[in-house]
């Protein structure tokens, strides 16, 4: 029996836990989430899928001569070839690309407007909040996929995927916009904010440093769900026909040219899309739910 | 009550004349309805259209004004008109489709199609939301609570068209398989059918079963979340907590205490139904072809037709305000802390 030296058992009696950042906490809790964190390695997938995928797939999107039209899908073409001869596999991962593309420029943009502008109208207040939140208001009463539409319309036959990207930002940043001021309208009232003002800081500097860093909860968890509003937007406009167009392609058109064949030998065409677009939307929900539960300050490490 | 009402109609004006502006402008310059116009009688003749012409057709259409002075003349008619633009005079503007088509009388006419479709879609899925929201509440964290929200998260994802060419192509399967036609799937009622208005409701009913349960099925489930909360809440409050502690029996309590209070947040439901189900319905009468609002709209932007673009905004604009009006009157009836001034 060995007895222990005092430095050691007073090492051992020593409170052993790791002091643990906001950050580290927050990826804890997030990976406490099982639905969360299985959507999250789903969502990388899908993104590999989509760029690295082409680098290593033998077929790309365009139709080919060899490619034979209307193939089951085989170990040739996983995924069969449509009725001109183009491997599906190939066109869903340059759809997906696509897609993907527009929704994260959506995101990106969306956010930074709706966080600068709802951060600027919360802080302020008096006529600035007044006239931004006239201008949200006006916005959803305008038929946002009718303009969508109309605009995209308007570029024809030239739509690529950052006009899209564009159209679709202009309504985007909305709900970034009301929940960014909604929380700033409660931490502009906070001690610190005042401390900021007392030591001589700008607006500028308030809001860019103080404000929306503070925010950043809000921020994150709608440009998730931002990404899947421009998913699902992006691919209904293109399903009407006034989005991408091809010989480009996206998930939309893949369903559009795909409409008849839910029920009969060719029914992959018809749900390989539309599956990829749920699953993306689906997953990213489910992150942007995982996110908000693991950055709410609320939240017990316990799941009840 | 009167008085509360003509305030929020008035606070309304300006939200619906800047959404005009700001849709006239965006739809104005991303078209150009005469050279699509020019174009089309190019391709129809094979000759070059003479300049004439083409003044003429730009006067036509108002296009030989600027688009503030173009903006103007439609909403007011005050100036130098045809007659045929105006909106405070009743007219929608020249359609692209010459002085034979009248855009006020075709909106008119298509405007009920789209109704019918946009209630009883509203209707449906704030129903079938508070009945999941309540059901999942008082399961809390049950498998139900769970199979629940994930049926919502996956009906968040659905794409409307996806789902609609789903389940039209679903309902053609069941057609053959019953050999009967239970559900229609093309149009929105029998091709010239003629009647009162009941008889032309009743007649459009087969048509509309299909595309109400899509509509509904996308667009309940955010809702569903909201009326989850909001039971929730209501379920962790104190007075429920009282009513338990007197011996009220369960059921009573949900009933009585909880649930009618958790029913207030519904009113906030109506114009995010509304809205979604306008826009649904854009992509649901392109599949299931139906002539209604949102099939006009679609063809309107196809043609570059501007004037008929604009009367669609007005009109969803109305609808969605409407919508909005109602759900603030309807939280001064359910909740009884609301007055009005």
């Amino acid at each position: 029996m060995s007895k222990l030296t005092p430095a050691a058992s007073l090492e051992a009696e020593a409170i052993t836990s790791k002091e643990r950042g906001q950050w580290a906490l927050i990826a804890r809790r997030f990976f406490r989430h099982r639905m969360a964190v299985a959507s999250l390695i789903v969502f990388v997938l899908i993104v590999a899928f989509a760029f690295i995928g082409p680098l290593l797939w033998t077929w790309d999107y365009k139709i080919h001569p060899e490619i034979p039209p209307r193939v089951s899908p085989s170990l040739d073409h996983p995924f069969g070839t449509d009725q001109a001869g183009r491997d599906m596999l190939g066109a869903a991962m340059r759809a997906t690309a696509q897609s993907l593309k527009v929704a994260f420029v959506v995101a990106l943009g969306s956010t930074v407007i709706g966080a600068i502008v709802g951060a600027v109208a919360g802080y302020f207040r008096g006529w600035v909040d007044a006239v931004i939140m006239r201008i949200t208001d006006i916005l959803f009463v305008i038929p946002f996929l009718a303009i969508a539409a109309a605009i995209a319309g308007a570029i024809g036959t030239g739509t690529r995927w950052y006009h899209m990207a564009f159209i679709l930002a202009i309504f985007g940043w909305l709900n970034t916009a009301r929940a960014v001021r909604a929380e700033v309208l409660s931490l502009r009232e906070k001690e610190f904010i005042e401390a900021a003002r007392a030591a001589g800081g700008s607006s500028w500097h308030i809001i860019t440093k103080h404000l929306i860093p503070n925010t950043t909860s809000v921020i994150i968890v709608s440009a998730t769900l931002q990404i899947a509003f421009a998913i699902l937007a992006e691919s209904t406009l293109s399903f009407l026909g006034l989005g991408i167009q091809s010989p480009d392609t996206s998930l939309g058109l893949l369903i559009q040219a795909a409409q008849g064949f839910a029920f009969n030998e060719f029914w992959y065409l018809f749900y390989i899309p539309g599956a990829m677009v749920i699953l993306i939307a689906l997953t990213v929900n489910f992150v942007g739910d995982g996110l908000r539960d693991a950055m709410d300050p609320r939240q017990t490490m316990v799941r009840r | 009550m009167a008085v509360y009402i003509i305030r929020r109609i008035l606070i309304m004006i300006p939200v619906l004349l800047g959404a005009t502006v700001l849709a006239f402008v965006l739809v104005d310059v991303s078209n150009d309805p005469v050279q699509q116009k020019v174009f089309e009688l190019q391709s129809s003749t094979g000759d070059e259209v003479p300049q004439s012409t083409i003044d003429a057709i730009e006067s036509e259409l108002y296009y030989d004004r600027s688009m503030p002075e173009r903006y103007w003349l439609w909403l007011t008619g005050i100036g130098d008109t045809h007659g045929d633009i105006g909106l405070l005079q009743g007219e929608f503007g020249p359609s692209i489709d010459g002085p034979a088509v009248d855009i006020s009388s075709d909106v008119g006419e298509r405007f009920w199609v789209t109704l019918r479709l946009v209630i009883f879609a509203s209707l449906a899925s704030i129903g079938i939301a508070i009945l999941t929201g309540v059901v999942s509440a008082v399961k809390q964290y049950s498998k139900v609570d769970y199979s629940l929200t994930f049926i919502g998260f996956l009906a968040l994802a659905m794409p409307t068209f996806w789902f609609a060419v789903l389940m039209k192509e679903a309902a053609v399967q069941v057609n053959k398989g019953m050999g009967s036609n239970l559900f229609r799937t093309y149009g929105s009622g029998t091709t010239g059918f003629q009647g009162t208005g009941w008889e032309v409701f009743v007649d459009s009913l087969p048509f509309l079963i299909v595309p109400t349960i899509v509509l509904m099925l996308t667009g309940y489930a955010s809702m569903a979340r909201y009326q989850r909360a909001a039971m929730l809440e209501v379920m962790n409050s104190d007075y429920v907590r009282l009513a338990r502690a007197k011996g009220v029996r369960n059921r009573t309590v949900m009933r009585r205490h909880a649930l009618r209070t958790a029913l207030i947040p519904v009113a906030t439901f109506a114009p995010l139904s509304l809205t979604f189900a306008m826009g649904g319905s854009i992509v649901i009468e392109q599949i299931f072809g139906w002539r209604g609002l949102g099939a006009y709209s679609l063809e309107a932007i196809l043609a570059g037709d501007t004037f008929a673009v604009m009367a669609y905004v007005l009109i969803s604009g109305v609808v969605v305000l409407v919508g909005i009006l109602i759900s603030d009157l309807l939280y001064g009836v359910l909740d009884p802390r609301i007055r009005y001034e």
